[in-house]
């Protein structure tokens, strides 16, 4: 289905993917560390620095204009959390020139100036650009304050604050207010070494490519400390039982409600049930076929978006819906009822075949994107747990109406956020 | 079946108008998994008034109607369509802009059954009373969502802002007000006057057999029948070229402020290649004044006025055309003063040749790379013939771009009256 082929080199793993559906190649670089209090500001930031300049493109706007020339390259960098990991993604997605008129080579091009994105960044005095890291400061404090802004998301990330307080997952991806000020070109360039001495990498190549020149420029360009791969340890988190259902209200001059709803699971992408919990959420709220869409929407007419979503490697089940303040306690009964219809076994077989059928089709769509691609592959980095993409379309199919219901029942409510219009009655 | 050939791009494209007036396109894209289809009318928003099929009169609908139908036409005696795609492993979906409404399947597996239920289920309508009334509830909660999105707000605000008469002012999915006046009966009159296959694009892009599928599209049109044809009457408003209100600015619960520049075009009545040229030579030169390698850019980031955010584009429609620059900033004011500023000094110091070609090397690298997405194409491709334009024509007209046509755009639009700015702030 998709052949990718892990070479390990310089201090790393390649993964190239051959595909002739594209016309551009794209170039991502992952770099993978724990998830902790003292470094998760730090690692929000330095991408965007990486990206201001390099030793040969020292400002933004050469740079950029390099990648211009290189006919639009794409460069682009972000940040997720992956379970209790921290990981930066370096995006650089170039054209193939199979599809332009001027032939000249782009790929190898595009390995050499990501390597020196990643490895020649421009300096002063030895340490980054103290304008590009000042720079870099605001435009951070802005992204993060941003998040405030769009309410659907701030419900989101407020939920996992208060439901996961005391784990590292509480931390945002993007980094804390309060420790931006801090830091200093200097704090920044050690952090940036040691992290390139000590991060778990993994470079995705994907396109129409030449594999072996392709392995030849990146051998040449990129090397990191140390012959073999490095593994990040994963932090040990005891698992969390819950002893009462946290509720947290919050107001705000809006005039929507964002109600959201954290479970606890207990089942990551490393647990033989996973499969039977990726059904069980597209029973009771992925899709729009879902238990929640069909009573929350289109029986009770309560609300535009109702649906709920896995946070694989941490085991969290999110329920979110956008409501009139005043359906608060209606909205919440209806999603009660559909939890316990759920672990009471009341879905039909229908439902359990219909959505197999859509978790099979929203995988192939998947690997239809770069992107999409390498999300998926890049599981079984996160994980111990190997999973071909085979298997996880066989995987699927196997799950049966008892394993369905097992999960369910293991499934504990543990906080309910609810962001609510300054005149709502809750 | 015509077959189109795009060497440098490597594509092949089929194409048959159906004896009803459907235009069909079919893309083979032997190596990806799934197919993607739209199905689209040429009806959006700011089509509120018109004469309706059968009548002689023209009438005013009520504002969201377009959206309203589009959620509505999901809805059958026998249940819901989006229940019927994912039995059959599909995913479904519909959206409404200001001059379309498309409905749209992807699926890796029962293409054919898929296909059948989307051409199917938009060419069927069922509408009743009571279900009318259920949906005026979750589009009503739709709104809501809107109203408390910041960004959304102030791109709609710019857009009340440029206009005056013109309907595209107007928010696409109307308001918990207008929504309420709308009934079974004015969306049958809609359905009818706008649903006509000869007012519609089937496009479908996928590892396909192109004549089998064709041949089942035939198939399934010939089974059906439609009053015959007759063109559309459309009200055409008359717009000022200046804008409505030079600046508008909305308090919200947000913590960093807004702000969009807007530049009015002049309507645009060209089609065909010209309409291609004119559009693409604009987006050349919002992208040579605000792209992220310009000194403009460079030097408003380092201000501390923009970050990341920072983002311009242009829409050109047939009877409007506006663009639309800015982002989050600590300083709404000052970012207003200096992208106005950029924009109207632009003619004072000429472009060079160079840095045309540097752009339109960059925005054929970005158009390949949208290749990549059969959305894309089908939704751009269904965009651009409408107004009689091919979407495999881009990178031969951005080739021929000179810094005449450049400059044409310029002059055009580059003008004070023309230029309006809204703006989100945090309320006290």
């Amino acid at each position: 289905m998709i052949r990718e082929n892990t070479i390990t080199t310089q201090g790393f793993r390649t993964h190239f993917v051959q595909t002739d559906k594209y016309k551009t190649s794209t170039l991502v670089w992952k770099m993978k560390a724990p998830l902790s209090k003292e470094t998760v500001t730090l690692r929000a930031l330095l991408p965007y620095v990486l990206q201001s300049g390099t030793k040969t493109h020292p400002s933004m706007k050469t740079l950029r204009t390099y990648l211009d020339e290189l006919y639009g390259a794409m460069l682009n960098v972000d940040l997720t959390k992956k379970g209790e990991f921290h990981i930066i993604t370096i995006r650089l997605d170039v054209a193939n020139e199979k599809f332009l008129k001027d032939a000249s080579p782009l790929l190898n091009k595009a390995i050499q100036l990501l390597s020196e994105i990643i490895l020649h960044p421009a300096l002063e005095n030895g340490r980054f650009v103290s304008q590009i890291v000042e720079q870099e400061k605001r435009a951070l404090k802005q992204r993060i304050q941003s998040a405030y802004d769009d309410k659907m998301r701030y419900a989101n990330l407020r939920l996992v604050e208060e439901m996961c307080k005391n784990e590292p997952y509480a931390l945002p991806s993007h980094g804390q207010l309060e420790d931006v000020e801090a830091i200093t070109p200097d704090t920044l360039f050690t952090y940036y070494k040691k992290a390139l001495q000590e991060d778990e990498v993994d470079l995705y190549i994907i396109g129409d490519i030449e594999e072996t020149s392709a392995l030849e420029a990146v051998q040449q360009h990129l090397q990191l400390p140390g012959q073999l791969p490095r593994t990040a340890e994963k932090p040990h988190v005891e698992p969390k039982k819950v002893a009462n259902v946290h509720e947290v209200v919050e107001k705000q001059d809006i005039k929507q409600g964002k109600l959201n709803i954290g479970y606890r699971t207990q089942i990551t992408y490393d647990d033989d049930d996973y499969y039977a919990l990726q059904v069980f959420n597209g029973i009771f709220g992925g899709f729009s076929h879902s238990k929640l869409f069909i009573n929350v929407r289109e029986k009770a007419s309560l609300a535009y978006y109702a649906a709920s979503r896995l946070e694989s490697h941490k085991g969290l089940l999110m329920v979110m819906s956008g409501i009139e303040p005043a359906n608060y306690e209606k909205a919440m009964q209806i999603i009660h009822e559909q939890m316990n219809a759920m672990k009471q076994g009341e879905f039909s077989d229908n439902e359990i075949e219909q959505t197999k059928a859509v978790i099979r089709n929203q995988l192939l769509e998947t690997l239809d994107t770069p992107r999409g691609m390498v999300e998926v592959l890049y599981h079984n980095v996160v994980s111990e747990r190997k999973r071909p993409i085979d298997e996880w379309l066989s995987g699927t199919e196997k799950v049966q109406r008892e394993d369905i219901v097992r999960v369910a029942n293991q499934i504990e409510l543990d906080t309910i956020y609810f962001l609510t219009g300054m005149e709502g009655e809750k | 079946m015509e077959k189109i050939v795009y060497e440098q791009l490597q594509e092949q494209l089929y194409y048959e108008k159906m004896p009803n007036g459907l235009d069909v396109y079919i893309l083979p894209k032997k190596s990806f998994n799934k197919t993607y289809a739209t199905f689209t009318t040429k009806y959006g928003s700011v089509d509120n008034q018109f004469v309706p099929l059968g009548t002689t009169e023209m009438k005013r609908v009520p504002d969201g109607i377009a959206h309203f139908l589009e959620h509505k036409l999901f809805e059958k005696e026998d249940g819901d369509v989006f229940q019927q795609f994912s039995k059959q492993g599909a995913s479904a979906n519909a959206f409404t802009s200001f001059t379309r409404t498309a409905y749209l399947f992807s699926s890796t597996a029962n293409v054919e059954k898929n296909l059948e239920t989307l051409m199917d289920f938009v060419q069927t309508p069922y509408f009743s009373e009571q279900t009318v009334e259920k949906e005026k509830g979750i589009i009503g909660q739709e709104i809501r969502m809107y109203d408390d999105n910041p960004d959304w707000r102030v791109y709609f605000g710019l857009i009340e802002s440029m206009y005056q008469q013109h309907p595209v002012k107007i928010d696409i999915a109307g308001t918990v007000e207008s929504i309420a006046d709308i009934t079974k009966d004015l969306l049958y009159e809609c359905y009818g006057t706008f649903y006509h296959p000869s007012n519609m694009l089937l496009f479908i892009a996928g590892p396909v057999d192109e004549k089998a599928m064709m041949e089942q599209i035939r198939r399934n049109q010939a089974k059906k029948s439609f009053p015959k044809a007759s063109e559309i009457q459309r009200f055409h408003y008359q717009e000022p070229e200046e804008v409505a209100k030079e600046k508008h600015v909305l308090p919200m619960h947000v913590q960093t402020s807004k702000c969009l520049v807007g530049i009015k075009a002049k309507a645009v009545k060209q089609k065909g290649k010209e309409k291609l040229k004119h559009e693409l030579a604009m987006n050349v030169l919002l992208d040579y004044l605000f792209g992220k390698s310009s000194q403009h850019y460079e030097r408003l980031y380092q201000q501390g006025l923009i970050d990341e955010t920072f983002a311009y584009d242009y829409t050109e429609e047939e009877q409007f055309g506006f663009a639309v620059i800015g982002g989050d900033t600590n300083d709404p004011e000052k970012l207003a003063t200096e992208i106005k500023q950029v924009i109207l000094t632009f003619q004072d110091s000429p472009l060079a040749q160079e840095d045309l070609e540097r752009v339109k090397k960059k925005k054929i690298g970005a158009f390949l790379r949208s290749l990549n997405s059969p959305e894309y194409i089908a939704n751009q491709f269904t965009r651009y013939a409408f107004h009689e334009m091919s979407l495999f024509e881009v990178v031969p007209v951005l080739e021929s771009l000179t810094i005449h046509d450049i400059m044409k755009v310029a002059n055009e639009c580059f003008h004070q009256k023309q230029l309006a700015v809204c703006q989100v702030v945090p309320k006290e």
